[in-house]
């Protein structure tokens, strides 16, 4: 008696991911809540009230307060942060400590269906931080176009532009010891000058040029064209590809990286 | 048909030659066994037959099917119990298996009573609802077992299942094992300890350094490579002064009879190994050789593991 054929899906690997996400979904969510708190607390009302008052509402920052300025900055930069988090640690654990790829292998599951299962949780977790996010800056009044609620979406973009790479360059490594490196000498400086806290454009040239070239700058000018109204041009729609692009290559990386290390 | 059978099965990871060229053939409803030291190339193969390793050369034949090309559709019919646990600490027992019923696409209906049954087979009912991380190292070995036979495959893979379990877990294993096998579930297994090779396998090959050594039942290794009998002598001493002396008697004893007292003698660091059919004749015979102490027992598989390749099993 054969058995009826199982078709294989990331759909049924996302199901691990989402159970798991059933035992801690309270503390994430607190987190997500918090995070955005402290941030435009210290930063967007601590720091925002020297800066224009100083700046005079605007001059460099496109007419804009400070926190209006920053807050969707920081959701661009927040969403990088927390893909980045999700595609180290839990990736290799994968692989190495609690070996959940490796039991999935031994399932009719392919390495596709493993890694665009694990993304799929992991856009979904960066996806509703971000909203968790916008609800926040809402509540600081940092909100004042409606198009924002399309902000997140872009933020959970920008996440998963550095989310599929990082996690195909993970699953080459042995351990982990060079994550804190990868953080805090290339995830912590584009955080720091990619035009969340200031216009790149205050940046001598060549840093301006590079911070072009990062993901989170192009996901910073949608956030922040699209929570404040101004800007929304087809310039999006460059940003948009370039982050697609990357997204599409770096689950081809990890598609490559995954098979051989599965299956090595 | 067999349902697993290899011709010249190779696996090499770059110079590395882990499998050389292994030919075997498993049979529905037996219990197979690889038996061998560690790195003689059993999980190797293993993972060659679970369908997540691709041979370097050879053939490889599971349920009919050839597994670089439909390596799904045969995992879809695979239990695998790895080596190394994989459960996931954070889920409950019950969840652990929910969750991996549904990789192979089984809905709730079937997989809950399903996993009432299996939690009753592997005696872990009253710890359903409990987190994995606190089960002892046995009761996450049967977990595992059960998970395996979450989609009622037709082969189970078992990867040195009882190894680092106590004695006392072990045997829950074996008796497990053992219940399945009446049920005919088809049963592939390695294993280092000859003892659980001998108590669980209808038939095993012995492995060493990527090669089969020897194949057959454990009785008919046994009785082709080894005695019936083996007297063991073990001496705090150097092993050679009971060596010399079992050189002395052996040429005397030549001289009465013209039949060698003992047939072969495998020397181990401290004590010697007399292969004979009648254990107590040589106790009896002795006389000057005179170790610390003398046990007469039956063979085993580790005695033809020895006298195949020189080397004990486990060191």
């Amino acid at each position: 008696m054969a058995p009826a054929p199982v078709i294989p899906s990331p759909k049924l690997a996302v199901e691990y991911w989402l159970l798991t996400y059933r035992r801690n979904w309270k503390g994430s969510l607190l987190t997500s809540f918090l995070s955005p708190i402290l941030f435009l607390a210290a930063m967007g009302l601590g720091l925002g009230s020297l800066v224009d008052a100083e700046v005079g509402s605007g001059r460099d920052l496109g007419g804009l307060d400070y926190l209006d300025f920053l807050a969707p900055g920081l959701l661009a930069g927040n969403a990088m942060m927390l893909a980045v988090n999700e595609s180290t640690y839990p990736v290799l654990g994968g692989f190495k400590w609690y070996r959940t790829y490796v039991a999935m292998a031994a399932s009719p599951l392919r390495s596709r269906d493993i890694l665009l299962g694990h993304f799929t949780y992991m856009a979904f977790r960066v996806t509703l931080a971000s909203f968790v996010f916008l609800g926040v800056m809402a509540a600081f009044g940092a909100v004042s176009s409606p198009l924002a609620v399309l902000a997140p979406i872009c933020a959970a973009l920008c996440g998963m532009a550095f989310a599929t790479p990082t996690a195909a360059f993970v699953a080459t490594r042995i351990n982990a010891d060079n994550f804190s490196t990868y953080t805090r000498f290339v995830i912590m400086p584009m955080f720091l000058f990619s035009g969340i806290f200031y216009p790149v454009s205050q940046l001598p040239i060549v840093l301006e040029q590079i911070a072009w070239l990062t993901p989170v700058w192009h996901g910073v000018r949608m956030c922040r064209a699209l929570s404040t109204g101004t800007g929304v041009n087809w310039e999006l729609a460059g940003h948009l590809a370039y982050l697609v692009a990357l997204i599409l290559i770096g689950t081809l990386l990890a598609s490559r990286t995954f098979t051989r290390r599965l299956y090595e | 048909m067999s349902l697993i059978a290899a011709w010249g099965l190779t696996k090499r990871f770059g110079d590395f030659t882990a499998v050389d060229g292994i030919d075997f053939e498993v049979e529905r409803g037996e219990v197979f066994g690889f038996l061998g030291p560690n790195g003689a190339g059993k999980s190797s193969t293993m993972r060659m037959i679970g369908c997540v390793s691709d041979p370097s050369g050879g053939a490889l034949r599971i349920l009919g099917m050839d597994p670089s090309r439909e390596g799904t559709k045969i995992r879809t019919r695979l239990g695998v119990v790895p080596q190394q646990d994989n459960l996931d600490e954070e889920l409950s027992v019950a969840e652990n298996l929910y969750v991996y019923g549904r990789y192979f696409d089984l809905p709730r209906s079937v997989l809950r009573p399903r996993i009432a049954e299996l939690l009753d087979f592997v005696q872990l009912t009253e710890r359903a609802n409990d987190h994995v991380e606190p089960l002892s190292g046995g009761m996450k070995r049967r977990l595992t077992i059960a998970r395996a036979l979450i989609s009622e495959p037709e082969v189970l893979l078992l990867d040195e299942p009882t190894t680092g379990l106590d004695p006392q877990a072990r045997h829950v294993v074996w008796e497990r094992l053992w219940t399945l096998k009446r049920r005919g579930v088809t049963q592939v297994l390695t294993t280092h300890y000859m003892d659980e090779a001998e108590q669980l396998c209808d038939r095993l090959v012995v492995m060493d350094r990527g090669k089969i050594v020897a194949e057959g039942s454990p009785r008919q290794l046994i009785e082709r490579y080894s005695t019936r009998e083996v007297v063991e002598l073990r001496t705090h001493d150097q092993v050679t002064v009971l060596t010399d002396a079992l050189r002395r008697l052996g040429e005397r004893a030549d001289g009465y009879s013209g039949d060698p007292l003992y047939e072969r003698a495998e020397e181990l660091p401290d004590r010697v190994l007399l292969y004979t059919d009648h254990g107590e004749r040589v106790v009896a015979h002795l006389g000057e050789v005179k170790p610390e102490s003398v046990l007469v027992r039956r063979s085993t598989l580790e005695d033809v593991f020895l006298h195949l390749t020189g080397r004990s099993l486990v060191d």
